[in-house]
């Protein structure tokens, strides 16, 4: 079976709402790159270094890191000799078979769900720089906790950012969920130890904490954030249960850097990747799961509540070659 | 990190050319290579990349290079002139309308730093040209984007225009320059909503503020840790709205910072100024030529020097150094140091300016801690001026009131004047072997 085939099998087995908003959420992304991979297929009759040098491109283009590029044309330039191809055409196929392949390395899809405490309250601590989205996405997941019938209660960790608590009680109204919070300027590990308290006492199974957005090389804001974590695992054992670094797709290899020191300082478990309804392409997570291991967890596809969807690395290459898969199947 | 430096980048190569004395088109090619993926990982747009290699590759062959003694040296000349030449001049003059007030509108994506930058661009127009700006809170669909600027505003003492998140922005924008014109208010600078840009919903918007308040700047905010995606970022807004200016926020973080170059590249516009932390007064003029440096991880080596020529004063750098020879350096000496040190600004920025810095060992993860250093200055200040000069007569019941006096405890005290001895006698065995070679002046042990 093809691979094309199987990922579409895969795919039309999921519900057809989520295939969809995927789909349209990416869909400028998916454009521009299919519509690129398209036409250099259709200029390039034979797969020769010319053709790997512009592919080499479009992939960066969609800011998969250099490295990983790297790699990645590396190994398809054997996989394209080993299995002796010689047409255009036949190389969008190993193009995504690579690009998945990649991605999960071994694992499987349970590497994207997210780790809650079933019996007891679970802690999820969200961290990233500035304008990320921090504070929207907590809104929004703590909207798709209380759809699932959880309790959910934030504590209103950013107390630096002008108007960051306001920001955060706004979107705990739309959804129905209490906020603890102290004043402006106070210690944010303390705000965070009432937020626990709180969901102990009220019997919450979710606290969601928001943190002030920090650029990953200020080594005393970092520490800050290390106090914070510890202050929640002395409190509740095994918490955090989820440490999510928000991260915006528009960023380039900077994101690297940020996966890399957000992990060593709060051990991040999974990723939020957000603003992927832009043109923005997103595609440094596949560099930072191919070189730290994180996984993408959640990703924002729009501005509205609903709009934070589950990641799924098929769903996410389907949204980057979605439109490749459909010629194939039509000869 | 993952980031290397052109320099660092170009070793290798570097060093297969100087043993063979002569350098072929091949070993061009691999210079380029290095270029190339040095720009590329720097975040600069692969068509710009693209069009510079090529350029550089010319003026490369074309014997620039190849007849230099350290050709290595030669291709980063190069290619700095190159990024540099894109880059264009130094431009942060901010338009001044010949009827006030002289209105600036700010538009961006989401998150890029709009109201941030907002409050740090109403303060830099206020102390560098004593200027009397007022703030309009636009941004209507944000859950707290007016409570922001308001803050900002209270923390500078400015005033702002809001008329809560149901008015229409063109209609905010309209009343607010007519109420600056009645408060002779000089200035007026507008935030909008940040959206992605792809939402033309925003755009014409956009276009319809445009209309209605014809301002004299429009300023694209753009986060500097922007990817690929910034060509298009900044295409489109020009397109639309025909910017002034661009404003690169985030630049005290550690990204290289090539989007710079792509949208200088793709708009003409120029890059005004940057952000550069988080406080309401670290906004400075942006220089092309330090960015190309940056992205090619050079290191900031001009602003450091810069800096330490304006702020360090030669006399009296003399009249330390000579004080450090005869032993007679107080705690007096240690305490004016430390201020002019300071004066540079944040010792985290002085420390990433320095060329190699994240790459000696040890240095990377050495934070200079701003409140410590509060302490040491709290524990000299609580001393008498007998205390400072001569620490010896500091016995255990001194000690006990300079904690007192400073709010730290006697251990700290005592750490103080430990530390402060062994310096002393570290300064007395590096005077001492070097008297008289060193020329006066300060010099710093990197340069």
């Amino acid at each position: 079976m093809g691979f094309f085939k199987k990922l579409k099998d895969k795919i039309s087995s999921q519900t057809d709402q989520v295939t969809d908003k995927f789909k349209d959420g990416m869909a400028k992304t998916r454009d521009s790159f299919t519509t690129k991979v398209n036409d250099l297929v259709a200029r390039y009759r034979k797969v020769d270094e010319e053709f790997f040098e512009e592919l080499e491109e479009i992939l960066i283009s969609a800011d998969v890191g250099v490295e990983t590029v790297m790699t990645l044309i590396e190994e398809l330039e054997m996989e394209v000799k080993r299995r002796n191809i010689q047409e255009t055409e036949e190389v969008k196929e190993v193009i995504s078979e690579k690009l998945v392949e990649i991605y999960y390395d071994g694992d499987d899809e349970s590497i994207e769900k997210l780790n809650l405490n079933e019996d007891g309250l679970s802690v999820i601590l969200t961290v990233g720089v500035n304008g990320v989205g921090k504070t929207t996405t907590i809104g929004k997941l703590a909207h798709r906790l209380k759809e699932e019938g959880k309790t959910v209660l934030l504590a209103a960790g950013d107390t630096f950012r002008a108007g960051a608590i306001d920001q955060l009680e706004v979107w705990g109204e739309r959804a129905g969920i209490d906020v603890i919070k102290h004043s402006e300027g106070s210690d944010p590990a303390a705000v965070i130890y009432d937020g626990i308290q709180a969901a102990k006492s009220r019997g919450a199974d979710v606290l969601i904490c928001d943190t002030a957005g920090r650029l990953q090389n200020k080594v005393n804001l970092m520490n800050e954030l290390a106090k914070v974590k510890k202050v929640i695992s002395r409190e509740i054992d095994g918490a955090p249960h989820e440490t999510l670094l928000v991260l915006d797709a528009t960023t380039g290899q900077n994101a690297l850097s940020q996966a890399k020191t957000f992990k060593e300082a709060t051990d991040v478990s999974g990723i939020v990747l957000t603003k992927l309804d832009g043109t923005a392409r997103g595609g440094i997570v596949l560099a930072i799961r191919n070189e730290l291991d994180i996984p993408v967890k959640f990703v924002g596809l729009g501005e509205k509540m609903e709009d934070l969807q589950p990641f799924d690395a098929h769903q996410f290459v389907y949204g980057l070659f979605g439109d490749l898969m459909v010629e194939p199947s039509d000869e | 990190m993952a980031f290397e430096g052109l320099a660092d980048r170009l070793q290798g190569t570097i060093k297969k050319i100087t043993g063979k004395g002569k350098v072929s088109e091949q070993d061009v090619k691999e210079m380029t290579r290095e270029v190339r993926l040095a720009l590329l990982e720097a975040d600069v747009n692969f068509k710009v990349v693209k069009d510079l290699i090529k350029r550089i590759k010319e003026r490369a062959i074309g014997q620039e290079v190849l007849q230099g003694l350290n050709p290595g040296q030669q291709v980063i000349k190069v290619v700095k002139e190159e990024l540099t030449d894109l880059m264009g001049g130094e431009q942060s003059k901010i338009a001044v309308a010949s009827k006030p007030p002289t209105v600036i509108m700010m538009v961006g994506l989401q998150g890029a730093g709009k109201t941030t930058t907002t409050g740090k661009l109403a303060n830099h127009l206020r102390k560098k040209f004593n200027r009397n700006p007022m703030l309009v809170a636009a941004d209507v669909y944000r859950p707290a984007a007016i409570n922001q600027l308001e803050t900002l505003g209270k923390q500078l003492d400015m005033p702002v225009f809001s008329k809560g998140t149901e008015a229409n922005p063109v209609d905010i924008a309209k009343e607010a320059i007519e109420q600056a014109k009645e408060e002779h208010k000089d200035y007026v600078i507008i935030d909008t909503a940040g959206r992605l840009h792809i939402d033309e919903g925003l755009m014409d918007e956009l276009h319809n503020i445009k209309e209605a308040v014809n301002p004299d700047e429009i300023f694209l905010v753009v986060d500097s840790m922007t990817g690929q995606d910034a060509v298009n970022v900044a295409q489109s807004f020009d397109e639309q709205l025909d910017i002034s200016g661009v404003v690169l926020t985030k630049l005290d973080g550690d990204t290289r910072g090539g989007a710079a170059l792509s949208i200088r590249a793709v708009t003409g516009k120029p890059i005004k100024f940057a952000g550069m932390g988080e406080k309401l007064d670290q906004l400075e003029a942006f220089h092309p030529d330090r960015m190309a440096s940056r992205i090619l991880g050079m290191g900031d080596v001009l602003s450091l020097i810069e800096k330490a020529e304006t702020e360090v004063d030669e006399k009296k750098a003399k009249e330390m150094e000579q004080k450090m020879r005869d032993m007679s350096f107080t705690f007096e000496d240690f305490l004016e140091q430390m201020e002019q040190v300071r004066n540079m600004g944040p010792l985290d920025d002085l420390m990433s300016m320095m060329p190699g810095a994240n790459k000696m060992k040890g240095m990377k993860n050495m934070q200079l801690d701003e409140k410590q250093i509060d302490h040491v200055e709290a524990i000299i200040q609580s001393m008498t001026k007998q205390e400072r000069v001569d620490p010896s007569v500091i016995n255990a019941s001194r000690k006990k009131r300079i904690a007192k006096g400073s709010g730290t405890s006697v251990s700290q005290v005592n750490r103080l004047l430990k530390q402060f001895n062994e310096m002393k006698k570290m300064m007395k065995q590096m005077m001492g072997g070097k008297k008289g070679k060193k020329k006066g002046g300060l010099n710093f042990p990197f340069m």
